[in-house]
């Protein structure tokens, strides 16, 4: 049993992607979309924090809303992976349930 | 037309596409640069998002106006004051914002960069020398 979660907000401006990972368990996924795709970036405030948390939950970043932030592939955190629309359905389907932290 | 000119300035925090704030921003500039006015702008916080080059929205279906920040120059918009400490914070440096110039009409229209990197004190004390802040 594993949980989707979805983070819309920047980490620069709100505490939803650090309650996320501090609440999301072993084995769950984390889909970074909208402004929540900063922090998926090396080199920022919260990417020690990202990183810490890649080897026990799947993270991942919508490619769609990197590039029109301008966020390159090659400044994402080690561990962290882009996908598609079709990856983002997929992720839905493949977990049992999707939380939304908005 | 009254011939008194105002310092306005608008402050910019927001990223560009997760809210309609940064849009709004930069149609309200466009739309007061008629008054002949003195127009400053100033990205701090997730506003230095706004400025980041090579934005491309074709996947996300929404108007990429990153390019528009590139003729404010031609509204006489040319001073875009961007914080160094929101940059660094952000994992960001001048290199990663795309080049923004305006023709300098009292320099024999000599190109100039309109964007400004200032300290978070340099910051202060631009928003404390205006008579008119309006926030996104």
């Amino acid at each position: 049993m594993s949980t989707l979660h979805t983070v819309n907000k920047s980490p620069f401006s709100t505490q939803t992607l650090l309650s996320c990972l501090s609440h999301a368990q072993d084995g769950d996924a984390v889909l970074m979309i909208e402004d929540g795709v900063y922090g998926a970036a090396k080199g920022t405030g919260v990417a020690d924090a990202v990183a810490a948390k890649a080897g026990k939950v799947s993270i991942y970043v919508l490619q769609g809303d990197m590039a029109a932030r301008g966020i390159d592939a090659a400044r994402l955190i080690d561990g962290i992976s882009a996908v598609d629309y079709a990856g983002f359905v997929r992720l839905a389907a493949e977990h049992d349930r999707a939380q939304a932290w908005l | 037309m009254s011939e008194v000119v105002k310092k306005f300035l608008y402050v910019n925090r927001k990223a560009p596409y997760g809210t309609i704030y940064a849009l709004e921003a930069l149609e309200v500039v466009l739309i007061g640069a008629a008054f002949d006015q003195d127009v400053s702008m100033a990205f701090l916080d997730d506003g230095v998002f706004q400025l980041v080059k090579d934005q491309n929205t074709k996947e996300i279906g929404v108007k990429n106006f990153s390019p528009t920040f590139r003729a404010l120059g031609d509204y006489e918009v040319t001073k875009l004051y961007v914080e160094a400490e929101s940059l660094a914070e952000r994992g960001l440096t001048e290199d990663d914002l795309q080049e923004i110039v305006y023709e300098d009409e009292d320099d024999d229209w000599a190109e100039k960069p309109s964007i400004r990197i200032v300290s978070r004190d340099e910051m202060a004390a631009v928003m404390a020398d205006q008579d008119v802040i309006l926030s996104f």
